[in-house]
């Protein structure tokens, strides 16, 4: 094995931190192209309608059946721990507040990045890979203003609707468990939930948050589709990198944001 | 007609994204539409309000009449001041009431209970209730209740 000296160590380094900032470069341009390029969505309101269709009620399956076990989960569990304090009435409450504030958001959008995201990446990818991109570009229309902006508003719209949608079937889920079967007194599920949560401080930072992950997770999913390389292998690195760099980029923000929101600065 | 139904699938899921907001807000946060412009500020002074937050909510008899929306020190007398904002419908209070720091249950929230005095006057806007009882502080408790033990001992 040769020795590789320090100089050249630094070398590659260097070339590694040229090629990230690249991407970023990249990938900021490609964004800014495909929202504010040249007139909004190419084909109208109905590529659109499509996009939502594949990307959001696709999703629906899985947001609600997830939403509603882990809203069981959460009432089981907190009727548990609570019930040893004599205060399982404040389940309704931990069942909202802990879905509102941080499991909605963010477990909305690991299944997003799962389900949509990569699917996402992979059509974007085989489309380059068959040279599908390139043709439309031949025949003179923007691939980023008829293929990737559609997605781009797609994945904006879809995440937050589904979070909510997540939040509210986990909390009739909690509501099931905690009420039906456990026999809390419904009056006070209901009422303590209303008591503890309030609209702007937990619903509306929630949706928020949501707003957020929604734009990384459909930003990361289209670029690294179209920033792939156009081969099988290509695809597939980029459909991972997709789900891995999505899943790490929501929790790390959902703690940054926790932190501006609740930690009180 | 596959477009169709495609659309119809979206405006559905569009639909549902508002009602689960709509359900958000007024039946998980408890919005409620009424505006706020129908109340009156009402202050009172606590020894100690340990434990109470803004947003607690004012009872009397048990029933909500409003809630806590401030709470500060008064510099003067070293107190804690705390603005209530009740509704304007219970506007019978009379100025000799009582404002009693109370807890919900053994760990339950606190908040503030009022209770009716006998005077004929009444409070008014901005008015301050006088008679006041902080809330109750387990340390203390436990402070007092050994040193009686150990005065016991001691005789």
């Amino acid at each position: 094995m040769r020795k590789i000296s320090l100089i050249e160590r630094v070398r590659r380094f260097g070339y590694g931190g040229i090629d990230v900032m690249a991407v970023f470069g990249r990938s900021a341009l490609f964004l800014f192209h495909a929202l504010l390029g040249r007139g909004g969505i190419g084909g109208g309101f109905g590529l659109l309608v499509k996009q939502l269709h594949s990307v959001g009620v696709m999703s629906l399956v899985i947001i609600v059946v997830s939403g509603v076990f882990i809203g069981m989960v959460l009432a089981l569990q907190g009727f548990n721990i609570l019930s040893s304090y004599g205060s399982e009435q404040a389940v309704g409450q931990m069942v909202a507040l802990t879905l509102l504030r941080e499991l909605g958001p963010v477990v909305t959008a690991l299944l997003f990045a799962g389900r949509a995201g990569s699917a996402l990446t992979a059509e974007i990818g085989n489309m380059k890979s068959t040279e599908q991109l390139s043709s439309l570009e031949m025949i003179g229309v923007d691939p980023l203003k008829y293929i990737i902006a559609p997605r781009l508003w797609a994945g904006f719209i879809s995440l937050p609707v589904l979070t909510m949608i997540f939040s509210v079937v986990g909390i009739w889920g909690g509501s099931w468990v905690a009420v039906d079967w456990l026999g809390v007194y419904e009056g006070s599920y209901w009422s303590n939930m209303q008591n503890s949560v309030t609209f702007v401080d937990d619903v509306l930072n929630g949706v928020i948050k949501s707003i957020v992950f929604a734009f990384v997770v459909t930003w990361i999913a289209v670029f690294q589709g179209y920033d792939c390389e156009p081969t099988s292998e290509g695809i597939s690195r980029a459909t991972t990198k997709t789900v891995v760099y999505a899943s790490l980029a929501v929790l790390g923000l959902d703690f940054i944001l926790t932190a501006l929101m609740f930690g009180d600065f | 007609m596959q477009n169709r139904t495609l659309e119809i699938g979206v405006g559905l899921f569009l639909l549902a994204g508002i009602l689960a907001l709509l359900l958000l807000a007024l039946r998980v946060s408890g919005l409620a539409p009424t505006a706020s412009t129908d109340t009156y500020k009402l202050y009172a002074y606590f020894d100690n309000i340990a434990g109470l937050t803004v947003r607690a909510k004012v009872t009397m008899a048990g029933v909500t009449i409003g809630k806590v929306t401030a709470i500060d020190l008064d510099r003067d007398s070293f107190t804690g001041r705390v603005t209530m904002q009740l509704e304007k419908r219970v506007d019978n209070l009379p100025t000799d009431s009582t404002a009693s720091i109370l807890t919900a249950g053994l760990l339950g929230e606190k908040y503030i209970g009022i209770s009716v005095g006998g005077e004929e006057t009444l409070l008014k806007e901005g008015g301050t209730i006088h008679d006041t009882q902080s809330s109750l502080v387990l340390e203390d408790l436990i402070g007092k209740f050994l040193l009686n033990t150990v005065s016991k001992d001691a005789k």
